[in-house]
Protein backbone atom coordinates (compact mmCIF):
# COMPACT_ATOMS: atom_id res chain seq x y z
CA UNK A 1 0.00 0.00 0.00
CA UNK A 2 1.44 3.55 -0.81
CA UNK A 3 2.24 5.80 2.31
CA UNK A 4 0.40 8.47 0.78
CA UNK A 5 -2.46 8.67 -1.92
CA UNK A 6 -3.21 12.49 -2.81
CA UNK A 7 -6.00 12.73 -5.97
CA UNK A 8 -7.34 15.45 -7.70
CA UNK A 9 -6.09 17.65 -4.30
CA UNK A 10 -7.53 21.56 -4.50
CA UNK A 11 -6.09 23.82 -1.83
CA UNK A 12 -7.24 27.68 -1.29
CA UNK A 13 -5.67 30.01 0.95
CA UNK A 14 -7.57 33.28 1.16
CA UNK A 15 -8.89 33.77 -1.97
CA UNK A 16 -6.22 32.37 -3.99
CA UNK A 17 -5.88 28.47 -5.20
CA UNK A 18 -2.38 27.46 -4.11
CA UNK A 19 -3.08 23.92 -5.63
CA UNK A 20 -5.32 22.69 -8.05
CA UNK A 21 -6.38 18.71 -8.83
CA UNK A 22 -3.12 17.77 -8.00
CA UNK A 23 -2.07 13.76 -7.76
CA UNK A 24 0.51 12.47 -6.04
CA UNK A 25 1.55 8.52 -4.46
CA UNK A 26 4.49 7.90 -2.26
CA UNK A 27 5.18 4.23 -2.21
CA UNK A 28 7.60 3.04 0.67
CA UNK A 29 11.46 3.66 0.31
CA UNK A 30 11.51 6.04 -2.74
CA UNK A 31 12.57 9.44 -2.86
CA UNK A 32 10.47 12.11 -4.47
CA UNK A 33 11.21 15.78 -5.04
CA UNK A 34 9.17 18.68 -5.49
CA UNK A 35 10.33 21.51 -7.68
CA UNK A 36 8.94 24.61 -8.68
CA UNK A 37 9.30 28.14 -9.16
CA UNK A 38 8.34 30.04 -5.46
CA UNK A 39 4.88 30.65 -4.66
CA UNK A 40 3.92 27.18 -6.56
CA UNK A 41 2.05 25.43 -3.73
CA UNK A 42 5.44 23.34 -3.22
CA UNK A 43 5.29 23.80 1.00
CA UNK A 44 1.38 24.14 0.68
CA UNK A 45 1.43 20.35 -0.52
CA UNK A 46 3.77 18.99 2.26
CA UNK A 47 1.91 20.97 5.01
CA UNK A 48 -1.34 19.48 3.05
CA UNK A 49 0.01 16.11 3.69
CA UNK A 50 0.95 16.59 7.29
CA UNK A 51 -2.50 17.42 8.06
CA UNK A 52 -1.91 20.99 8.86
CA UNK A 53 -4.33 22.76 5.58
CA UNK A 54 -7.84 21.30 4.77
CA UNK A 55 -8.25 19.98 1.52
CA UNK A 56 -11.16 22.57 -0.35
CA UNK A 57 -11.63 19.41 -2.84
CA UNK A 58 -10.21 16.28 -3.39
CA UNK A 59 -8.56 13.58 -0.86
CA UNK A 60 -5.27 13.00 0.92
CA UNK A 61 -5.04 9.46 2.31
CA UNK A 62 -2.48 8.47 4.72
CA UNK A 63 -1.79 4.85 5.19
CA UNK A 64 -3.44 4.02 8.97
CA UNK A 65 -0.70 4.62 11.93
CA UNK A 66 1.73 6.18 8.70
CA UNK A 67 4.56 7.59 10.94
CA UNK A 68 6.02 10.93 9.61
CA UNK A 69 9.50 12.98 10.64
CA UNK A 70 8.90 16.38 9.13
CA UNK A 71 11.87 19.15 8.93
CA UNK A 72 10.06 22.15 8.21
CA UNK A 73 11.68 25.69 5.97
CA UNK A 74 12.08 27.48 9.06
CA UNK A 75 11.74 27.25 12.82
CA UNK A 76 11.99 30.27 14.37
CA UNK A 77 12.63 29.73 18.13
CA UNK A 78 11.40 32.88 20.50
CA UNK A 79 14.38 34.18 22.39
CA UNK A 80 11.94 34.08 25.09
CA UNK A 81 11.34 30.45 24.58
CA UNK A 82 14.61 28.34 26.66
CA UNK A 83 14.66 25.16 24.83
CA UNK A 84 17.82 23.09 24.97
CA UNK A 85 18.76 20.48 21.84
CA UNK A 86 18.06 17.81 24.18
CA UNK A 87 14.35 19.44 25.21
CA UNK A 88 13.68 20.27 21.84
CA UNK A 89 13.98 16.43 20.68
CA UNK A 90 11.59 15.23 23.52
CA UNK A 91 8.38 17.41 22.03
CA UNK A 92 6.18 16.16 21.54
CA UNK A 93 6.75 12.68 22.49
CA UNK A 94 9.56 12.41 25.72
CA UNK A 95 12.70 10.26 24.18
CA UNK A 96 15.19 8.32 26.29
CA UNK A 97 18.93 9.63 26.55
CA UNK A 98 20.29 7.04 24.30
CA UNK A 99 17.82 7.83 21.79
CA UNK A 100 18.31 11.04 21.36
CA UNK A 101 21.84 10.66 21.40
CA UNK A 102 21.43 8.26 18.51
CA UNK A 103 19.60 10.27 16.59
CA UNK A 104 22.09 13.57 16.73
CA UNK A 105 24.50 11.27 15.65
CA UNK A 106 22.80 9.95 12.90
CA UNK A 107 21.98 13.38 11.81
CA UNK A 108 25.73 14.01 11.83
CA UNK A 109 25.32 16.73 15.25
CA UNK A 110 26.19 14.04 18.17
CA UNK A 111 28.18 17.17 20.33
CA UNK A 112 25.12 19.18 20.35
CA UNK A 113 22.84 17.58 23.13
CA UNK A 114 23.50 20.05 25.76
CA UNK A 115 22.98 23.05 23.10
CA UNK A 116 20.22 25.97 23.76
CA UNK A 117 18.63 25.71 20.27
CA UNK A 118 18.83 29.56 19.89
CA UNK A 119 22.88 29.23 19.81
CA UNK A 120 23.55 26.87 17.13
CA UNK A 121 24.28 27.40 13.54
CA UNK A 122 22.53 27.08 10.44
CA UNK A 123 23.88 24.06 9.66
CA UNK A 124 23.66 22.61 13.23
CA UNK A 125 20.09 23.89 13.78
CA UNK A 126 19.24 21.69 10.09
CA UNK A 127 20.50 19.02 11.76
CA UNK A 128 19.16 18.90 14.86
CA UNK A 129 15.92 19.61 13.40
CA UNK A 130 16.35 16.08 10.70
CA UNK A 131 17.67 14.64 14.17
CA UNK A 132 14.14 15.02 15.30
CA UNK A 133 12.80 14.10 12.73
CA UNK A 134 14.34 10.75 13.07
CA UNK A 135 13.43 9.96 16.51
CA UNK A 136 10.08 8.76 16.08
CA UNK A 137 11.72 5.40 13.07
CA UNK A 138 9.40 7.67 10.39
CA UNK A 139 8.33 5.58 7.28
CA UNK A 140 8.33 9.16 5.36
CA UNK A 141 10.63 12.02 6.01
CA UNK A 142 9.41 15.07 4.54
CA UNK A 143 11.74 17.63 4.27
CA UNK A 144 10.81 21.35 3.19
CA UNK A 145 13.47 23.28 1.46
CA UNK A 146 15.58 21.58 4.06
CA UNK A 147 18.89 23.06 3.12
CA UNK A 148 17.61 27.21 2.62
CA UNK A 149 20.18 29.48 3.84
CA UNK A 150 22.74 27.26 3.84
CA UNK A 151 26.82 27.76 1.98
CA UNK A 152 27.08 25.07 -0.77
CA UNK A 153 29.22 23.00 1.34
CA UNK A 154 27.17 22.98 4.22
CA UNK A 155 24.14 21.82 2.11
CA UNK A 156 26.15 19.42 0.18
CA UNK A 157 27.05 17.77 3.85
CA UNK A 158 23.79 17.89 4.58
CA UNK A 159 22.44 15.77 1.92
CA UNK A 160 25.03 13.35 2.05
CA UNK A 161 23.76 12.90 5.72
CA UNK A 162 20.44 12.36 4.50
CA UNK A 163 21.41 9.94 1.37
CA UNK A 164 23.14 7.56 4.54
CA UNK A 165 20.32 8.12 7.29
CA UNK A 166 17.81 6.93 4.77
CA UNK A 167 19.76 3.66 3.68
CA UNK A 168 20.14 3.15 7.54
CA UNK A 169 16.19 3.91 7.50
CA UNK A 170 15.20 2.24 4.49
CA UNK A 171 11.86 5.20 4.84
CA UNK A 172 10.65 7.07 1.87
CA UNK A 173 11.97 11.02 1.47
CA UNK A 174 9.65 13.40 -0.03
CA UNK A 175 11.02 17.00 -0.10
CA UNK A 176 11.40 20.13 -1.82
CA UNK A 177 14.35 21.64 -3.01
CA UNK A 178 16.18 23.91 -4.96
CA UNK A 179 19.59 22.08 -5.67
CA UNK A 180 18.83 20.97 -8.76
CA UNK A 181 21.88 19.12 -8.80
CA UNK A 182 20.90 17.01 -5.40
CA UNK A 183 17.50 16.70 -7.01
CA UNK A 184 18.31 15.14 -10.43
CA UNK A 185 21.40 12.79 -8.62
CA UNK A 186 19.43 11.18 -5.82
CA UNK A 187 15.62 11.37 -6.38
CA UNK A 188 13.49 8.20 -7.89
CA UNK A 189 11.19 11.03 -8.80
CA UNK A 190 10.39 14.25 -9.64
CA UNK A 191 7.22 16.55 -9.53
CA UNK A 192 7.28 19.72 -10.98
CA UNK A 193 4.68 21.85 -9.52
CA UNK A 194 3.33 25.13 -10.54
CA UNK A 195 0.10 25.00 -8.77
CA UNK A 196 -0.65 22.20 -10.61
CA UNK A 197 1.69 19.09 -11.68
CA UNK A 198 3.24 20.06 -14.83
CA UNK A 199 5.45 16.86 -15.08
CA UNK A 200 6.37 14.31 -13.59
CA UNK A 201 8.40 11.45 -13.19
CA UNK A 202 12.15 10.53 -13.38
CA UNK A 203 14.77 13.03 -13.29
CA UNK A 204 15.92 13.22 -16.75
CA UNK A 205 12.47 12.62 -18.28
CA UNK A 206 11.50 16.01 -16.10
CA UNK A 207 14.49 17.77 -17.23
CA UNK A 208 13.85 17.32 -20.88
CA UNK A 209 10.12 17.90 -19.76
CA UNK A 210 9.13 21.58 -22.33
CA UNK A 211 6.82 22.54 -19.45
CA UNK A 212 9.82 22.36 -16.81
CA UNK A 213 11.79 24.15 -19.15
CA UNK A 214 9.48 27.31 -19.55
CA UNK A 215 9.51 27.09 -15.30
CA UNK A 216 12.71 27.16 -15.11
CA UNK A 217 14.61 29.10 -18.34
CA UNK A 218 17.97 28.74 -19.59
CA UNK A 219 19.94 29.49 -16.54
CA UNK A 220 19.06 26.73 -14.86
CA UNK A 221 19.14 24.55 -17.68
CA UNK A 222 22.75 25.94 -18.11
CA UNK A 223 23.56 24.28 -14.38
CA UNK A 224 21.56 21.50 -15.47
CA UNK A 225 23.48 20.86 -18.28
CA UNK A 226 27.09 21.78 -16.09
CA UNK A 227 26.08 19.23 -14.12
CA UNK A 228 24.89 15.97 -16.08
CA UNK A 229 27.92 16.74 -17.68
CA UNK A 230 29.86 15.88 -14.27
CA UNK A 231 27.32 13.52 -13.30
CA UNK A 232 28.41 11.42 -16.35
CA UNK A 233 32.28 11.51 -16.37
CA UNK A 234 32.03 11.36 -12.85
CA UNK A 235 30.32 8.05 -11.58
CA UNK A 236 28.50 6.93 -14.72
CA UNK A 237 26.53 4.04 -13.92
CA UNK A 238 22.91 4.09 -14.60
CA UNK A 239 23.15 7.35 -17.32
CA UNK A 240 24.76 6.05 -20.00
CA UNK A 241 21.57 6.13 -21.80
CA UNK A 242 21.29 9.79 -21.33
CA UNK A 243 23.71 10.36 -24.15
CA UNK A 244 20.36 10.28 -26.80
CA UNK A 245 18.78 12.69 -24.73
CA UNK A 246 19.08 16.31 -26.00
CA UNK A 247 21.84 17.02 -24.32
CA UNK A 248 22.95 20.55 -24.62
CA UNK A 249 26.36 21.13 -22.99
CA UNK A 250 27.21 23.61 -20.52
CA UNK A 251 27.77 27.67 -21.26
CA UNK B 1 -4.87 38.49 67.38
CA UNK B 2 -5.83 35.14 66.04
CA UNK B 3 -8.75 36.55 63.85
CA UNK B 4 -5.91 38.54 62.49
CA UNK B 5 -3.22 35.76 62.02
CA UNK B 6 -6.06 34.26 60.15
CA UNK B 7 -6.84 36.65 57.48
CA UNK B 8 -3.32 37.53 56.67
CA UNK B 9 -2.82 33.37 56.46
CA UNK B 10 -5.92 33.88 54.14
CA UNK B 11 -4.55 36.11 51.76
CA UNK B 12 -0.92 34.87 51.61
CA UNK B 13 -3.02 31.32 50.84
CA UNK B 14 -5.07 32.86 48.29
CA UNK B 15 -1.83 34.41 46.56
CA UNK B 16 0.03 31.70 46.73
CA UNK B 17 -2.68 29.91 44.77
CA UNK B 18 -2.90 32.51 41.94
CA UNK B 19 0.94 32.54 41.24
CA UNK B 20 0.99 28.80 40.85
CA UNK B 21 -1.43 28.93 38.71
CA UNK B 22 -0.81 32.52 36.90
CA UNK B 23 3.41 31.63 36.28
CA UNK B 24 3.69 28.63 34.24
CA UNK B 25 0.49 29.77 32.27
CA UNK B 26 2.12 32.79 31.70
CA UNK B 27 5.15 31.42 30.93
CA UNK B 28 3.09 30.23 27.46
CA UNK B 29 1.87 33.78 27.13
CA UNK B 30 5.28 35.11 27.12
CA UNK B 31 6.63 32.45 24.78
CA UNK B 32 3.24 32.97 22.46
CA UNK B 33 3.49 36.67 22.94
CA UNK B 34 0.16 36.75 23.84
CA UNK B 35 0.41 39.24 26.60
CA UNK B 36 -2.92 41.66 25.51
CA UNK B 37 -4.30 38.61 24.80
CA UNK B 38 -4.09 38.25 28.41
CA UNK B 39 -4.81 42.15 29.34
CA UNK B 40 -7.82 41.76 27.23
CA UNK B 41 -9.33 38.51 28.85
CA UNK B 42 -8.65 40.40 32.27
CA UNK B 43 -10.34 43.07 31.38
CA UNK B 44 -13.38 41.55 30.10
CA UNK B 45 -13.37 40.25 33.32
CA UNK B 46 -15.28 43.55 35.16
CA UNK B 47 -18.19 43.02 32.63
CA UNK B 48 -18.44 39.73 34.28
CA UNK B 49 -18.41 41.26 37.65
CA UNK B 50 -21.51 43.21 36.66
CA UNK B 51 -23.56 40.38 35.54
CA UNK B 52 -23.10 38.64 38.53
CA UNK B 53 -24.24 41.82 40.65
CA UNK B 54 -27.10 42.15 38.26
CA UNK B 55 -28.13 38.75 38.43
CA UNK B 56 -26.68 38.07 41.84
CA UNK B 57 -25.35 34.64 41.30
CA UNK B 58 -21.63 33.67 41.64
CA UNK B 59 -19.00 36.11 40.18
CA UNK B 60 -16.49 33.13 39.71
CA UNK B 61 -19.09 31.76 36.74
CA UNK B 62 -19.39 35.40 35.46
CA UNK B 63 -16.10 36.12 35.14
CA UNK B 64 -15.03 32.91 33.86
CA UNK B 65 -18.24 33.20 30.97
CA UNK B 66 -16.90 36.83 30.42
CA UNK B 67 -13.03 36.04 29.79
CA UNK B 68 -14.05 32.87 27.72
CA UNK B 69 -16.27 35.02 25.87
CA UNK B 70 -14.00 37.80 25.05
CA UNK B 71 -11.18 35.43 24.34
CA UNK B 72 -13.42 33.07 21.24
CA UNK B 73 -14.56 37.06 20.16
CA UNK B 74 -10.69 37.97 19.69
CA UNK B 75 -9.82 34.46 18.42
CA UNK B 76 -12.40 34.67 16.02
CA UNK B 77 -12.18 38.10 14.57
CA UNK B 78 -7.93 37.94 14.69
CA UNK B 79 -6.49 38.65 11.19
CA UNK B 80 -10.06 39.66 8.83
CA UNK B 81 -9.66 43.02 8.91
CA UNK B 82 -7.19 44.17 11.25
CA UNK B 83 -4.00 43.24 13.23
CA UNK B 84 -4.13 41.01 16.17
CA UNK B 85 -2.53 43.70 18.25
CA UNK B 86 -5.01 46.88 16.85
CA UNK B 87 -7.93 44.23 17.81
CA UNK B 88 -7.16 43.82 21.43
CA UNK B 89 -6.18 47.78 21.73
CA UNK B 90 -9.80 48.03 20.53
CA UNK B 91 -11.66 45.05 22.53
CA UNK B 92 -9.18 44.92 25.89
CA UNK B 93 -10.37 48.90 26.62
CA UNK B 94 -13.69 48.43 25.04
CA UNK B 95 -14.83 45.15 27.48
CA UNK B 96 -13.16 47.47 30.19
CA UNK B 97 -15.11 50.67 29.71
CA UNK B 98 -18.35 48.69 29.10
CA UNK B 99 -17.71 47.10 31.75
CA UNK B 100 -17.45 50.31 34.19
CA UNK B 101 -20.39 51.32 32.79
CA UNK B 102 -22.48 48.75 33.19
CA UNK B 103 -21.44 48.59 36.76
CA UNK B 104 -22.67 52.38 37.30
CA UNK B 105 -26.37 51.27 36.11
CA UNK B 106 -26.42 48.91 39.41
CA UNK B 107 -26.91 51.75 41.84
CA UNK B 108 -28.84 49.64 44.17
CA UNK B 109 -25.64 47.50 44.61
CA UNK B 110 -23.02 47.79 46.78
CA UNK B 111 -20.12 47.74 44.82
CA UNK B 112 -16.60 48.73 45.59
CA UNK B 113 -15.32 49.18 42.10
CA UNK B 114 -11.20 49.76 43.56
CA UNK B 115 -11.53 45.98 44.66
CA UNK B 116 -12.38 44.86 41.49
CA UNK B 117 -10.17 46.74 39.33
CA UNK B 118 -7.31 46.44 42.06
CA UNK B 119 -8.14 43.52 43.71
CA UNK B 120 -8.62 43.08 47.67
CA UNK B 121 -6.63 40.30 49.39
CA UNK B 122 -7.17 41.19 53.02
CA UNK B 123 -10.93 40.47 52.38
CA UNK B 124 -10.40 37.15 50.80
CA UNK B 125 -12.79 34.82 52.57
CA UNK B 126 -12.67 30.73 53.40
CA UNK B 127 -15.02 30.78 50.44
CA UNK B 128 -12.86 32.40 48.04
CA UNK B 129 -10.25 30.29 49.10
CA UNK B 130 -11.46 27.22 48.15
CA UNK B 131 -12.60 28.73 44.72
CA UNK B 132 -9.19 30.12 44.20
CA UNK B 133 -7.61 26.71 45.07
CA UNK B 134 -10.27 24.79 43.22
CA UNK B 135 -9.24 27.17 40.30
CA UNK B 136 -5.82 26.79 40.63
CA UNK B 137 -5.91 22.93 40.65
CA UNK B 138 -7.86 22.73 37.48
CA UNK B 139 -5.12 25.24 35.39
CA UNK B 140 -2.48 23.31 36.62
CA UNK B 141 -4.25 20.42 35.83
CA UNK B 142 -5.05 21.21 32.66
CA UNK B 143 -1.51 22.77 31.59
CA UNK B 144 -0.10 18.65 33.53
CA UNK B 145 -2.08 17.12 30.99
CA UNK B 146 -1.80 19.00 27.53
CA UNK B 147 2.17 20.61 28.90
CA UNK B 148 4.10 18.94 25.85
CA UNK B 149 1.60 19.15 23.27
CA UNK B 150 1.51 22.78 24.14
CA UNK B 151 5.10 23.47 24.06
CA UNK B 152 4.90 21.74 20.47
CA UNK B 153 2.05 24.13 19.21
CA UNK B 154 4.06 27.30 20.66
CA UNK B 155 6.92 26.19 19.19
CA UNK B 156 5.72 25.37 15.31
CA UNK B 157 2.22 24.95 13.81
CA UNK B 158 3.27 22.89 11.78
CA UNK B 159 5.28 20.32 14.09
CA UNK B 160 2.31 20.39 16.00
CA UNK B 161 0.05 19.06 12.97
CA UNK B 162 2.83 16.47 11.98
CA UNK B 163 3.22 15.27 15.14
CA UNK B 164 -0.92 14.48 15.05
CA UNK B 165 -1.37 17.37 17.46
CA UNK B 166 -4.20 20.41 16.80
CA UNK B 167 -2.78 23.43 17.28
CA UNK B 168 -5.76 25.17 17.24
CA UNK B 169 -6.93 22.85 20.03
CA UNK B 170 -3.72 23.45 22.03
CA UNK B 171 -4.37 27.29 21.95
CA UNK B 172 -8.13 26.50 23.25
CA UNK B 173 -6.69 24.71 26.33
CA UNK B 174 -4.60 27.91 26.86
CA UNK B 175 -7.77 30.17 26.52
CA UNK B 176 -9.58 28.21 29.35
CA UNK B 177 -6.51 28.24 31.20
CA UNK B 178 -6.41 31.88 30.79
CA UNK B 179 -10.03 32.46 31.86
CA UNK B 180 -9.80 30.44 34.77
CA UNK B 181 -6.82 32.47 35.88
CA UNK B 182 -8.75 35.53 35.27
CA UNK B 183 -11.54 34.13 37.57
CA UNK B 184 -9.22 33.46 40.28
CA UNK B 185 -6.86 35.91 40.43
CA UNK B 186 -9.69 38.89 40.38
CA UNK B 187 -10.24 38.70 43.83
CA UNK B 188 -6.09 39.29 44.61
CA UNK B 189 -4.88 41.34 42.41
CA UNK B 190 -8.09 43.25 40.43
CA UNK B 191 -8.59 42.96 36.39
CA UNK B 192 -5.84 45.97 35.91
CA UNK B 193 -3.15 43.94 37.46
CA UNK B 194 -3.78 40.00 36.11
CA UNK B 195 -1.66 40.74 33.56
CA UNK B 196 1.13 41.62 35.36
CA UNK B 197 0.85 38.18 37.34
CA UNK B 198 0.89 36.37 34.24
CA UNK B 199 3.49 38.19 32.75
CA UNK B 200 6.35 39.59 35.36
CA UNK B 201 7.25 36.58 37.19
CA UNK B 202 7.90 34.77 33.68
CA UNK B 203 10.03 37.13 31.97
CA UNK B 204 11.82 37.28 35.30
CA UNK B 205 12.58 33.79 35.30
CA UNK B 206 13.64 33.53 31.43
CA UNK B 207 17.40 34.61 32.28
CA UNK B 208 17.73 31.36 34.42
CA UNK B 209 16.01 29.35 32.68
CA UNK B 210 17.76 26.41 30.27
CA UNK B 211 14.41 25.06 29.37
CA UNK B 212 11.14 25.49 29.67
CA UNK B 213 10.04 23.44 32.51
CA UNK B 214 12.65 24.69 34.77
CA UNK B 215 11.58 28.98 33.62
CA UNK B 216 8.36 28.17 34.92
CA UNK B 217 9.28 26.22 38.10
CA UNK B 218 11.24 29.58 38.23
CA UNK B 219 8.29 31.55 37.46
CA UNK B 220 5.99 29.85 40.37
CA UNK B 221 9.16 30.48 42.54
CA UNK B 222 9.15 34.72 41.95
CA UNK B 223 5.46 35.02 41.72
CA UNK B 224 5.16 33.56 45.16
CA UNK B 225 7.80 35.54 46.69
CA UNK B 226 6.06 38.52 45.26
CA UNK B 227 2.95 37.66 46.99
CA UNK B 228 4.62 36.57 50.01
CA UNK B 229 6.87 39.95 50.06
CA UNK B 230 4.20 42.40 49.01
CA UNK B 231 1.64 41.78 51.69
CA UNK B 232 4.73 42.08 54.41
CA UNK B 233 5.35 45.30 52.79
CA UNK B 234 1.80 46.46 52.26
CA UNK B 235 1.36 45.33 55.99
CA UNK B 236 4.35 47.51 56.89
CA UNK B 237 3.73 50.98 54.88
CA UNK B 238 -0.05 50.72 54.86
CA UNK B 239 -0.33 50.58 50.67
CA UNK B 240 -2.65 48.84 48.34
CA UNK B 241 -1.97 45.00 48.53
CA UNK B 242 -2.28 44.17 45.11
CA UNK B 243 -0.27 47.20 43.53
CA UNK B 244 2.15 46.14 46.68
CA UNK B 245 2.81 43.04 45.36
CA UNK B 246 3.08 43.73 41.46
CA UNK B 247 5.72 46.27 42.54
CA UNK B 248 7.72 43.55 44.09
CA UNK B 249 7.72 41.51 41.23
CA UNK B 250 8.78 44.59 38.78
CA UNK B 251 11.71 45.15 41.49
CA UNK B 252 12.67 40.94 41.06
CA UNK B 253 12.18 41.23 37.25
CA UNK B 254 14.79 44.18 37.43
CA UNK B 255 16.85 42.30 39.19
CA UNK B 256 17.06 39.40 37.31
CA UNK B 257 17.02 41.24 34.05
CA UNK B 258 20.34 43.00 35.52
CA UNK B 259 22.23 39.86 36.73
CA UNK B 260 20.78 37.85 33.27
CA UNK B 261 22.58 40.71 31.31
CA UNK B 262 26.11 40.25 33.46
CA UNK B 263 25.71 36.07 32.79
CA UNK B 264 26.35 37.63 29.00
Amino acid sequence: MNLVEISRLSVVLGQQTVLSNVDLSITPGEIVTIVGPNGSGKSTLLRAIIGAVTPAHGRITRQPGLRIGYVPQKLHIDPTLPLTVRRFLGLPTPVPEPAAQAALTRAGAGDLMTRPMTGLSGGQFQRVLLARALLGDPQLLILDEATQGLDQPGSAAFYATLETVRHELDCAVLMVSHELHVVMAASDRVICLNTHVCCHGAPEHVASAPEYRALFGSGTHGALALYRHEHDHVHDETCGHDHDHSHEPAQ
Amino acid sequence: MSLFDDFLIRAGLAGIGVALAAAPLGSFVVWRRMAYFGDATAHAAILGVALALALDISVFATVLVAALAMAGTVSMLAGRTHAMDTLLGVIAHAALAFGLVAVAFLRGVQFDLAAWLFGDILAVGRADLATIWIGTVLVLGLLWWRWNALLTATLNADLAYASGIDPRREQLVLTLALALVVAVAIKVVGVLLIGAMLIIPAAAARPFASTPERMAGIAVLIGMASVLGGLQLAYTFDTPTGPTIVCVATGLFAVSSLSGRKHR
